[in-house]
């Protein structure tokens, strides 16, 4: 019955007027939108002001070009879906990993690679855990190092030439989401990204004056070109490295 | 038409009460939500309002409410943490004060830092090394007895707390195999020959035919400056010793051949930092006592 055939009563009850939602269709969406509206604003819009949502931490740099090519393949490859990067501020995890992961941490990965799927260990403090060879057996055959492994085998990626044709648009876009990438870093991120594959390079000290800490590594990238093998490495070893906890301030962090 | 809002009419074939709701003259009965899962409803609420006020919850301009019991994740994982490091400590402080013979001589000590080293050595080294650290190619075994960069505790210790190669520590141990091939210090017909003596060092047989005098002449030209004239290696440099069964990089002539073209050597991570001293302290005990401890 339509709401206009309705008999007006003396005395209206409040059910009475949650009868108009239930006989509008149109005004009952608006009032679900009403609704869910001020649940998401009071759960996310205090975020956007909080200063606490991201601390900010000494150390944190954006990824080098190299480290971002490693960082596309790794969520092109679905790492994240056996692999977390967000080790939890739970003893376990701690005492396993290293100090628990910081906000500002993923602050430049986009997407973030926290996850909670761990069919193999967290990768959050997995910078320089290991050598550059034994991720590069790793990948090849993760069996033929550890043997209870259940990970694939991602030996072609040490025989795909690295595409970094498109690096620095890549830089520029995450530019346009807030990843401090400056006009210097793009132009110069051919320049960088071959640089970090070979330490005697030249270009190892502007690296590393653009991109502080970041190390160069012995791929042999003046001999042979980068491999997509190269890019991940590169990745993984900068890895929960960018902060230097002996100098964090575990106190002033509580919140 | 009935249509109010609350308790309806009689329905006789049911003996029930209708809602009161008719549409085009068909009525809905009253069935009640039970009236458990409407109390557990009624009580979830309860519990929400009372869990907003004693926890974090509701996040706001300049911080989220903070809660009365004032309980943070935070501040209990460094409170866990510090309770486990003092439950340790009555060992960790006799660890980290007594040194490493020390260790080793008092059985008490000896037991807590093996247990607590194969702790350490499944989730840091075996990845490498092996879970019973048997090593793999590249990855030296350190059952064996027979040691790159030295087996004594003193030396094992300086190897776990600086590494191998490994650039980021300055202490780190140095000593690279060049590139004898690659670089063109030495041609295929070189490195042949000396392939065929090194392996002579070791017991195995040279291919028929194995120039050996010219094969010892391009070792002690080339090689011996690290392995020795008498192929036994050297700890500083962390030059393998040849003249066993243990290798590295496989005993075959091909194997050999490979690694005096292309040179090189493994990285080990430095573990200082990482790992506490007691901890690196216990690893050194542990790996010390596998069976190869000089």
């Amino acid at each position: 019955m339509s709401a206009t055939n309705q008999a007006p009563t003396p005395k209206r009850s409040l059910w009475d007027y949650h009868a108009i939602f239930e006989k509008n269709s149109i005004i009952l969406v608006l009032g679900i939108l009403v609704a869910i509206s001020i649940g998401g604003l009071v759960e996310i819009v205090p975020l956007f002001f909080l200063k606490a949502t991201i601390e900010k931490v000494d150390g944190v740099r954006p990824k080098t070009p190299l480290e971002l090519a490693g960082f596309d393949i790794y969520v092109r490859e679905g790492c994240y879906l056996c692999h977390s990067q967000q080790v939890r501020a739970l003893r376990d995890e701690v005492e396993r990993y290293g100090h628990y992961s910081l906000a500002a941490e993923s602050m430049y990965d986009h997407p973030f690679q926290w996850g909670s799927k761990r069919n193999g260990p967290d990768l959050a403090r997995i910078g320089g855990k290991y050598s550059d060879d034994w991720h590069r057996d790793h990948l090849r055959h993760p069996q033929a190092v550890v043997p209870a492994s259940i990970m694939p085998r991602y030996g072609f990626l040490e025989e795909t030439p690295l595409d970094g044709a498109h690096i620095a648009d890549n830089m520029k876009t995450l530019a346009l989401v807030g990843v401090p990438y400056t006009q210097d870093m793009i132009d110069k991120a051919q320049e960088d990204l071959s640089a970090q594959g070979s330490p005697d390079s030249p270009g190892v000290a502007d690296l590393q004056a653009r991109y502080p800490k970041a190390s160069a590594h012995e791929f042999g990238a003046d001999k042979r070109p980068l491999t997509e093998a190269d890019a991940v490495i590169a990745y993984l070893q900068q890895l929960g490295t960018q902060i230097d906890f002996k100098i964090y301030d575990n106190k002033a962090n509580i919140r | 038409m009935a249509d109010h809002a609350h308790g309806g009419d009689y329905d006789a074939a049911t003996g029930k009460t209708t809602t009161g709701h008719s549409w085009d003259g068909i009525s809905e009965l009253n069935t009640p939500l039970p009236r458990w899962w409407l109390y557990t409803l009624y009580g979830c609420i309860v519990w929400a309002i009372i869990y907003w006020v004693l926890f974090p919850a509701w996040p706001w301009f300049g911080g989220a409410t903070k809660g009365l019991l004032g309980w943070n994740s935070r501040t209990v994982v460094a409170r866990e943490l510090d309770e486990l490091r003092a439950s340790r400590s009555a060992m960790n402080d006799k660890l980290a004060a007594a040194s490493l013979q020390q260790i080793e001589a008092t059985p008490e000590l000896l037991a807590f830092a093996r247990a607590e080293g194969a702790a350490a050595f499944a989730q840091n080294c075996s990845p490498c090394h092996g879970a019973g650290a048997q090593g793999s190619r590249g990855y030296p075994n350190l059952n064996a007895d027979r040691w790159l960069w030295g087996g004594t505790l003193d030396q094992i210790h300086t190897t776990i707390t600086h590494g191998a190669r490994w650039t980021a520590d300055p202490d780190t141990h140095a000593g690279v195999m060049p590139s004898f091939g690659r670089d063109g210090l030495l041609n295929k017909e070189e490195i042949s020959t000396i392939a065929d003596y090194v392996r002579t060092l070791s017991g195995n047989a040279p291919d028929a035919g194995a120039d050996l005098a010219k094969g010892k002449q391009l070792f002690i030209d080339n090689c011996s400056p690290c392995h020795g004239e008498d192929g036994k290696g050297n700890v500083d440099v962390g030059a393998a010793n040849l003249t066993t069964q243990v290798w590295l990089y496989g005993p075959t002539k091909a194997d050999i051949m490979h690694r005096i073209e292309v040179g090189g050597g493994g990285v080990m991570p430095a573990w200082k930092g990482r790992l506490d001293e007691s901890t690196i302290k216990a690893l050194t005990v542990f790996v010390h006592t596998l069976g190869g401890g000089k």
